[in-house]
């Protein structure tokens, strides 16, 4: 493990030099002994792909104490299992105005739309970690047949429960905010609840499915 | 109760407190005040706790009446606050008659004033924070900036609230300055000496670009700036990240919790409140210090906020 100052209040611990499941099983395994034994100087945790963020209280202690505290963590977790996490199925309806980068994705695919869908909700996802917006899960690996980069410039607004793709990435935005990820569709469901206990409908470390919906369909899962 | 009815809500009003730290897992940054050092010093002033919710103006403010009365204190930037076209004394406590409205105009020096009143704005709290994360549409008044019309709840007033100011040396200690100082970002050796040279010496303007979430900065373009490939990972309040064009970025209280912009820079904790009073246009230079000194600026600092016998006359 790799720690470094991340600013005067914050350490980053690197678990892992690239993007898979192995690093981010160790930063899960940390992340959670981090939340069941919170050292007295803790005030925020930000786990990403290889990384968690910790952020501290500087007047209880300084780098040199976080980092060892951390580094002992790390070692007790090695004979820690992986932490139980839960299957999540997304319904989503692709395409038309719900998707309106679903044909252009295909054609820089040499793919038709309808195998587009077959591929991207044929696929099991690691929900990498949460960030960007409340409840935006980073969801991986996207098939390589299907990675495509970032719109080169971001729409203003891209509403509540679409369904995009960057890179070897996709992702719900949970709530209309600005976004360069290409929109392949949409769901109905509420992807972050403000007045629920568990917030997000996605959770770090979850198995995420995306279940093609008909346009009907959406409108009678949304009137839920 | 007593409340406090919007009479104009200016530019951008909205209910803050000292945030909600420790979501990082949902991706829910902590938001809260943008000067939390002022709202502190407002709550202080009124006898309140220091993290109880008060209003945050930005560049114009509004006009607010209380049917009620109220005991409120105005601090941060001067937004030239009146009381019956009478300017309103800064940084101490006034009781205000039933019926009376106090008005805002443009900012004369600063980005943000806060307004705090005895009992605090109540609202439903979201994660055990009154603050409003407007880019999310979360917490506060309904997630959402100020509007004509809106009546806010006032809480009850613990006590009588002596009328009293802050100390002048109080006010030059917790001063905007526009030399913020910083510690090397993670990502500080992944720029050449030249970039780091630059940023070091030169002056950057804050764009009008900027807001809440994050504040872009105009200036020499940090040139090598690394064409390495960066995994995203969690990015600190307060850190200068660099796009691909060699912009710098200070991430600010709505930020997005991840990124995947290399890091030069961190503002020290003892200066993120001083980021909330640039203005746009406002020309800024960045000063290189130690974890340790940072560490010491930011414990007397904190030790000065809990010192009554020093901030009060």
């Amino acid at each position: 493990m790799k720690v470094r100052a991340a600013s005067d209040q914050a350490i980053l611990a690197y678990l892992g030099e690239e993007i898979g499941q192995a690093a981010h099983e160790r930063v899960l395994k940390l992340l959670r002994l981090l939340q069941q034994e919170p050292p007295r100087w803790i005030r925020n945790v930000q786990p990403a792909y290889c990384s968690l963020l910790v952020n501290f209280d500087i007047s209880l202690a300084d780098h040199a104490e976080v980092e060892e505290t951390i580094r002992s963590y790390e070692q007790r977790t090695e004979k820690h299992r992986a932490p139980k996490t839960s299957r999540v199925e997304i319904p989503v309806c692709y395409g038309g105005e719900f998707g309106p980068d679903l044909d252009e994705v295909a054609a820089v695919h040499g793919l038709k739309p309808a195998q587009v869908i077959e591929v991207h909700s044929s696929e099991t996802y690691h929900a990498y970690f949460l960030g960007f917006a409340p409840g935006f899960a980073y969801l991986g690996d996207l098939p390589a047949a299907l990675a495509t980069p970032r719109l080169s410039s971001p729409r203003k607004r891209v509403p509540a429960g679409s369904v995009g793709i960057a890179g070897r990435q996709t992702a719900v935005y949970p709530m209309a905010t600005p976004g360069a990820w290409r929109l392949l569709g949409r769901t109905p469901l509420r992807m972050f609840r403000a007045d629920h206990k568990m917030m997000g409908l996605i959770s770090i470390g979850d198995q995420v499915r995306f279940r093609p919906i008909t346009n009907r369909e959406f409108g009678e899962l949304q009137r839920r | 109760m007593s409340s406090l009815l919007v009479e104009s809500a200016g530019l951008q009003t909205t209910v803050q407190d000292l945030g909600r730290p420790g979501f990082g897992p949902e991706g829910v940054s902590a938001s809260g005040a943008a000067d939390p050092v002022a709202l502190r010093l407002g709550n202080l002033l009124v006898e309140n706790q220091p993290g109880v919710a008060g209003l945050e103006l930005t560049l114009v403010g509004g006009s607010f009446v209380f049917p009620d009365g109220a005991v409120i204190a105005i601090t941060g930037a001067d937004l030239g606050a009146t009381v019956n076209g009478r300017p309103l004394e800064m940084w101490a406590s006034h009781t205000l008659e039933p019926g009376t409205k106090l008005m805002f105009g443009a900012t004369k020096n600063f980005a943000r004033g806060y307004l705090a009143i005895a009992g605090g704005i109540q609202v439903d709290p979201f994660l055990g924070s009154a603050s409003t994360h407007v880019l999310s549409g979360l917490g506060g008044f309904e997630g959402r900036a100020l509007r004509k019309g809106d009546r806010l709840r006032i809480g009850k007033a613990s006590k009588k609230v002596r009328r009293r100011r802050i100390t002048l040396a109080a006010l030059y200690a917790f001063k905007p300055r526009k030399v913020l100082r910083v510690t090397e970002g993670p990502q500080a050796d992944w720029f050449s000496e030249a970039a780091k040279q630059v940023f070091y010496r030169d002056v950057f303007r804050v764009s009008e670009e900027s807001d809440r979430v994050g504040l872009r900065l105009e200036g020499t373009a940090l040139d090598g700036s690394p064409a390495r490939e960066m995994i995203t990972e969690g990015v600190s309040l307060g850190a200068v990240q660099v796009t691909p064009s060699g912009q710098p970025i200070i991430l600010f209280v709505e930020q997005q919790t991840t990124g995947g912009y290399p890091k030069i820079a961190n503002i020290i904790a003892a200066d993120l409140h001083r980021i909330g009073q640039l203005r746009p246009r406002a020309e800024i230079r960045f000063q290189r210090t130690s974890l340790a000194v940072a560490r010491s600026l930011w414990i007397e600092q904190e030790r000065l906020l809990n010192a009554p016998e020093q901030l009060f006359t």
